[in-house]
């Protein structure tokens, strides 16, 4: 029997879901609603009495203070039109599976599994509006109909047909569950059709590859004799395509680069990610010596570096940018709680102890047409924000760190950087906490959530460009509940000893879990059907490769596995033998008792020749653009302050819970009325302890417009100046990398390919150059290589991104150093020079221009700059201290003065000035983006003993702090070029994005 | 001489355990210990062998079917294993014992709608008030001043002179009453413990984002009459120590934080009644 339990609010009670739908109506359709209402749905479709049925409505279901109910009676009243919106078949709906387990504590019994409660919500729309106009605003505002139902009734057809019809979105059992084989002795044109249907992402050399491998008379004989077919099963291609995806083998960071530079110089480059990325951490581990603090780069999870004698640090940075652009909420919240699995599945695992998170959105207020499939930046911007806030917050992990910026050519594909870090024991059982191991014999266990067809294809369809028929299944909606039992158990589990390995299921599923678990020691062999499911009728293949979440893979011991079964069983976790580790060097996949997959793991791991790789650097065509003399550059200055990069994120933070677990020193906002921008976070994961762990960012995609290596050292620096400001050390601080390109393979859609890859290899050499610089090894990181968009049609290609993460340490938090100006008197200091490096810069970009000169990073000055700086903050000398990025020592000014509510006087002649002599500007002056400068501010009385510490290092005095209100700037001439209220700064600051 | 020992109850979306333990200890409790819901319901622990039961906040599963409204239906329904006891009648035997119970947040949502506040005549079952979304629609960490009603019973403010400074970090904060007798109710017995105010904690205030989520009354906290039972939305766990303080790098303060002040206050009170 299906009942449909309705649940609204009494009359009279402020419906906040249904304001702001009515608010966002008017503001994104114009469309006037008179009146709207939301009601709760609940879809009972169990064998429960009436009396049950009642008890869960009046009790769990309802809150009798502001709401009623009803069962099988519809409550809406007083509209024009219905709508109703649930999930479709077989999506995660969170809120049925509690309402679920609600009805379970309440009849004291388990449902069955043909029992289930759905949920939905119905909106009543009062107003003269078409079907149409709701159609619309319910497909492009209230809904994704890619994981969403939807039906739209008016009050006439509501009234006839006595309300919606008790509805039951249950996956359909499809037909038994087979395996096929699959004819790989056919033409490469069907080799590529094979490749395309299967949404595989396997190139035709890559299909060969394949074909060649069932070729071999020796292959042929070994799976004679294991009794699996001669040619592949369409588990096995499935697993080698998820295996050598883009996404899960980072081939192009793999592959051979032919590079050519601008004077025609050739080198070939094998492994940008060899030759770059992990050289900077071994040659910097080298030159730390016995100072050298990683335990663990990047072969696990999540880096590990050390914290202090009883802990260790754990950091990862991920992106989730392809399933973000089909379903923000669902693909942001999966990117939040999908990272949280790094660092807990690293090592023998780790408690998280912060989130942050950096977007890249095109503009939310963007008003020209859009290409089909791609959705409004302003949904995505909405989405995305509210996946990482449910995300961040239900995991009780603060969110402390992270950024918003926004260029055009994001609407192509939005970036979606979420990073967890972790803090492990150094030691665990005796075992260094970060290693981890396997034995043959040891039994394959997974736990946490069941498979469904959620995420199929993930790994793959995120290896190419989004396009029209991106697949449906692709996208997943995260539990951050389950999540979170799953850890409250594995976390136990892992103190009393009763794993030895542990890893997460992300992308590829089983099949990459399983796989890289398996070449631990050599081997496995699994029953497919031995795994859960959410309903029946999953192929192998798809059970194997689904990513649907909250999945984590352990390998345990048998001897320990009947208490492992029994703690999972008291959590309320779900956890299953599939089978067991070897040493036979095959990856040996059953369905039953039928060996549905065979493959050696070397063939697997191994198999696949490095990627040919064209890159030719021909600098771009620059015009220099001088700014205009004005003898006020005030308008400009609050102009800036307005735009979309610099303006503040506040009410986007405020969402973001970043206090959670108790440690935060240095939050998100700072000042006199908790809004002014802090540079970096501060946290003390240990309570009883004043270390901070201390974490920052840099990212300036617009510098790649000029030259991909000046934008790497400019993020790379922003992030060190920002960790920096606050005062974390540079005796212990670790660096992420994550590389967001457009796709750099040359090929017929991607003509400028050689560029795009020209651009990443001068990236990945400014990385090393400036890392050797700054003593920072990379620990871990990860590329998305194909954000592109491309219907056939129109390409939209995101400018090259590198998210820059630090991590590091702060011996006594307690001498943190804030933003905001502190008081009247202080002495203002710029340290660093500045140049006219305009290019590339907040300022052009008004004027909708990129300039030629974009700034470039003096390293070695810089870390001695930052050393000393240090010194001071160590003794106690700073009062404040800014970094300089976005907008320049203009917005660095009135940031940090109107966040301590003093004034500025500064004096423009004074700063020292790095560029040639006619170059030289007030413009420059202001809003110059140069690399490496702090806006630091001083108690008179240390301003002596100040300046003797940073002498040499270009730390000048150039202002003083004022008890007035007001910026005021002086320009080279000696009159003001600014001059400016607080109030009025700050407003404009804050009026961009206030309402969103 | 007995130790005094408080339990923070963890599982199923709790998020603030480990800080709420360290503001018991730090507040004098000889114990502070962190269980599992799934060491309450197999029986490993025992309600009774504490004194200070502290509900943390959090998002109990998800707060998916109105915030804490499963896990009130669970703490209801559930039976403790190996014994034919309800795991209400644990909460049953901890109030009738005069024992302490401290809700911040999801905890006092959980209270809440438990019905063990405001607890009028000794009736710990009847839900009369809730805590509803906030106005702004939105989750809100930000944080807040509130006036203490020195006239309350409760043991937890007792010592406060004008209020207290502490964040909020919710999306279902407004509190609501079922009618305009309950809220009088409270009002007249000063159960009403905390409202947020403006920086000088003169007045109630009914302005965002002073008020950040429309609190009928600017009501913050609430006691039962007996003083023992308190819940409130604000975090007092997330301020014991200075430099959790927003703008402590810009004021001279005391090194304790305002909220350690309620678990000194019930460490005092265990100290002296309950052991």
């Amino acid at each position: 029997m299906t009942n449909r339990v309705e649940v609204a609010l009494k009359s009279g009670v402020h419906d906040t879901r249904a304001e702001r739908i009515k608010r966002e109506a008017l503001q994104i359709f114009g469309l006037k609603l008179a009146k709207v209402a939301s009601i709760d749905v609940y879809t009972v479709d169990a064998r429960v009495s009436s009396d049950e049925l009642a008890a869960a409505a009046a009790g769990p279901y309802s809150d009798p203070v502001i709401q009623n109910w009803s069962i099988d009676k519809p409550l809406a009243a007083d509209f024009d039109y219905a709508v109703e919106i649930g999930f479709r078949p077989g999506v995660t709906d969170n809120t049925g599976r509690t309402a679920r387990e609600a009805l379970e504590y309440l009849c004291s019994r388990e449902l069955g599994r043909d029992e289930a409660v759905y949920y939905s919500v119905q909106y009543g729309f009062k107003g003269d509006v078409s079907k149409e106009e709701i159609e619309k605003l319910t497909t492009e505002l209230l809904c994704n109909t890619l994981i969403q139902r939807y039906s739209i009734l008016t009050k006439d057809e509501f009234a006839r047909a006595g309300g919606f019809p008790a509805f039951v979105p249950s996956v359909k059992a499809g037909a038994e569950p087979q395996v096929n084989e699959i004819d790989l002795e056919v033409s490469d044109e069907e080799l590529m059709k094979i490749s395309k249907d299967g949404v595989l992402a396997l190139t035709l050399d890559e299909m060969q590859i394949i074909q060649a491998h069932y070729r071999k008379p020796e292959v042929q004989q070994a799976r004679k004799a294991a009794g699996i077919s001669a040619r592949a099963t369409d588990v096995e291609i499935e697993c080698l395509a998820q295996t050598w995806s883009e996404h899960c083998k980072h081939k192009i960071f793999a592959g051979t680069v032919q590079y050519e530079d601008e004077n025609g110089n050739k080198e070939e480059i094998k492994s940008l990610f060899k030759s770059f990325i992990q050289r900077t951490t071994k040659d910097v581990r080298e030159k730390l010596g016995d100072k050298d603090f990683c335990l663990s780069v990047f072969k696990d999870n999540a880096g590990v570096i050390k914290f202090n004698k009883s802990h260790s640090l754990v950091f990862k940075v991920e992106t989730h940018n392809s399933p973000s652009a089909l379903d923000p909420y669902g693909g942001a919240l999966t990117g939040i709680v999908g990272v949280n699995r790094d660092p807990f599945g690293t090592g023998q695992g780790s408690k998280l102890i912060f989130n942050t998170d950096v977007f890249c959105f095109a503009d939310p207020f963007y008003d020209k047409p859009l290409p089909k499939r791609l959705l409004h930046p302003r949904r995505i911007f909405e989405g995305v924000v509210e996946g990482v806030e449910h995300g961040g917050n239900k995991s009780g992990i603060p969110t402390v760190n992270g950024s918003i910026v926004f260029d055009e050519r994001f609407c192509g594909k939005p970036l979606v950087f979420c990073g967890t870090a972790g803090l492990m024991p150094v030691t665990v059982n005796g075992i260094p906490g970060h290693d981890k191991s396997i034995e043959p014999g040891d039994l394959i266990v997974m736990s946490g959530g069941r498979i469904g067809k959620d995420g199929i294809h993930g790994a793959t369809f995120s290896s190419e460009e989004l396009n029209e028929n991106s697949p449906v299944t692709a996208v997943q909606i995260g539990d951050p509940i389950t999540q979170k039992r799953m850890f409250d158990f594995l976390i136990r589990a892992r103190d009393k000893g009763l794993y030895r390995f542990i890893t997460d299921n992300g992308a590829g599923g089983l099949s990459s879990s399983i796989g890289e678990m398996s070449g631990e020691c050599g081997g496995c062999r699994m029953d497919l059907a031995k795994a859960p499911l959410k309903y029946s009728g999953l192929n192998p293949w798809e059970i194997l490769i689904s990513e649907a979440q909250e999945r984590m893979s352990m390998a345990v011991p048998p001897e320990k596995i009947d208490e492992f079964m029994a703690m999972s069983k008291q959590f309320g976790v779900e956890s299953t033998v599939l089978g067991e580790f070897t040493d036979s060097g095959i990856f040996h996949m059953l369905y039953g008792d039928k060996t549905v997959a065979w493959l050696p793991m070397e063939f697997m791991h191994e198999g696949l020749p490095p990627m040919q790789l064209p890159a030719k650097w021909t600098p771009p065509v620059l015009v220099d653009v001088k700014p205009d003399l004005k003898n006020d550059y005030t308008g400009d200055l609050k102009q800036l302050l307005s735009s979309l990069n610099i303006c503040s994120k506040e009410s986007v933070v405020r969402r973001y819970d970043h206090e959670v677990q108790g440690g935060s020193v240095v939050k998100p906002f700072t000042g006199v009325a908790n809004d002014g921008p802090s540079d970096a976070a501060v946290v003390r994961p240990i309570l009883d302890s004043f270390e901070g762990v201390v974490t920052a960012h840099g990212i300036c995609p617009r510098y790649s417009d000029i030259d991909t290596y000046h934008m790497t050292t400019n993020a790379v620096d922003e992030a060190m100046r920002n960790y920096v400001a606050v005062g974390g050390s540079l005796d212990l601080v670790a660096g992420l990398d994550n590389f967001c390109w457009c796709d750099p393979v040359q090929s017929e859609k991607t003509p400028d390919g050689a560029y795009k890859m020209a651009q990443l290899v001068r990236s990945n050499q400014a990385l090393y150059d400036i890392c050797m610089e700054y003593n920072l090894p990379l620990i871990s990181g990860k590329d998305s290589m194909k954000n592109d968009f491309y219907d056939g049609n129109v390409k939209i290609s995101i400018p090259p991104t590198l998210l820059f993460s630090v991590i590091g340490k702060m011996d006594d938090a307690r001498k943190s150093v804030t933003m905001d100006l502190k008081r009247p008197g202080d002495v203002v200091y710029l340290l660093g020079e500045t140049a006219d490096e305009l290019g590339g810069s907040e300022y052009l970009a008004l004027q909708g221009a990129i300039g030629a000169h974009v700034p470039k990073v003096d390293a070695k000055r810089a870390y001695s700059r930052y050393q000393a700086y240090l010194q001071a903050v160590s003794e106690g000398l700073v009062a404040s201290c800014h970094d300089l990025s976005d907008g320049g020592l203009a917005v660095a000014a009135a940031e940090s003065a109107f966040a301590g509510g003093f004034g500025m006087q500064i004096d423009l002649a004074k700063a020292v000035w790095s560029g040639s002599a006619d170059s030289k500007s007030d413009a420059a002056l202001l809003f110059s983006e140069s690399a490496s400068r702090l806006l630091v501010t001083v108690k008179a009385a240390d301003s002596e003993k100040f300046a003797a510490l940073l002498a040499g290092h270009n730390a000048v005095a150039i202002g003083v702090v004022t008890e007035a209100q007001s910026l005021e700037i002086k320009g080279i001439s000696g009159e003001a070029v600014i001059k400016s209220g607080l109030a009025e700064l700050k407003e404009a600051w804050q009026q961009t994005l206030r309402e969103m | 001489m007995k130790r005094t020992r408080a339990i923070v109850i963890t599982g199923n979306g709790t998020n603030c355990e480990m800080e709420a333990a360290h503001a018991c200890k730090l507040g004098g409790f000889d114990d502070a210990v962190i269980a599992h819901i799934a060491d309450i319901l197999s029986g490993e622990i025992r309600l009774d062998d504490f004194h200070f039961l502290n509900l943390t906040g959090g998002f109990l599963d998800g707060d998916d079917l109105g915030s804490a409204k499963a896990q009130a239906n669970r703490l209801k329904n559930a039976s403790v294993s190996g014994s034919s006891e309800k795991l209400a009648a644990q909460f049953d035997r901890f109030i009738a014992d005069g024992k302490l119970i401290l809700g911040v947040c999801n905890g006092f949502q959980l209270m809440v709608k438990m019905g063990m506040l405001p607890g009028f005549d000794g009736d710990y079952k009847s839900q009369s008030v809730t805590l509803m979304h906030n106005d702004s629609g939105r989750f809100q960490d930000r944080w807040c001043y509130l006036k203490n009603d020195a006239a309350s019973p409760s043991i937890y403010t007792k010592g406060i002179e004008k209020g207290i400074y502490l964040p909020v970090r919710h999306g279902e904060g407004k509190f609501v009453c079922d009618s305009e007798a309950t809220l009088s109710r409270l009002e007249e017995g000063h159960l009403a413990v905390l409202k947020y105010s403006d920086a000088d904690y003169a007045a109630p205030t009914m302005e965002f984002p002073a008020n950040p989520n429309g609190a009928a009354n600017g009501i913050a906290a609430l006691c039962d009459p007996t003083g023992r039972l308190m819940g409130l939305m604000p975090h007092p766990e997330a301020f014991v120590h200075y430099t959790q303080h927003p703008r402590w790098t810009r004021e001279t303060l005391p090194i304790d934080g305002d909220g350690l002040h309620l678990y000194k206050n019930a460490a005092a009170f265990a100290k002296k009644n309950l052991v």
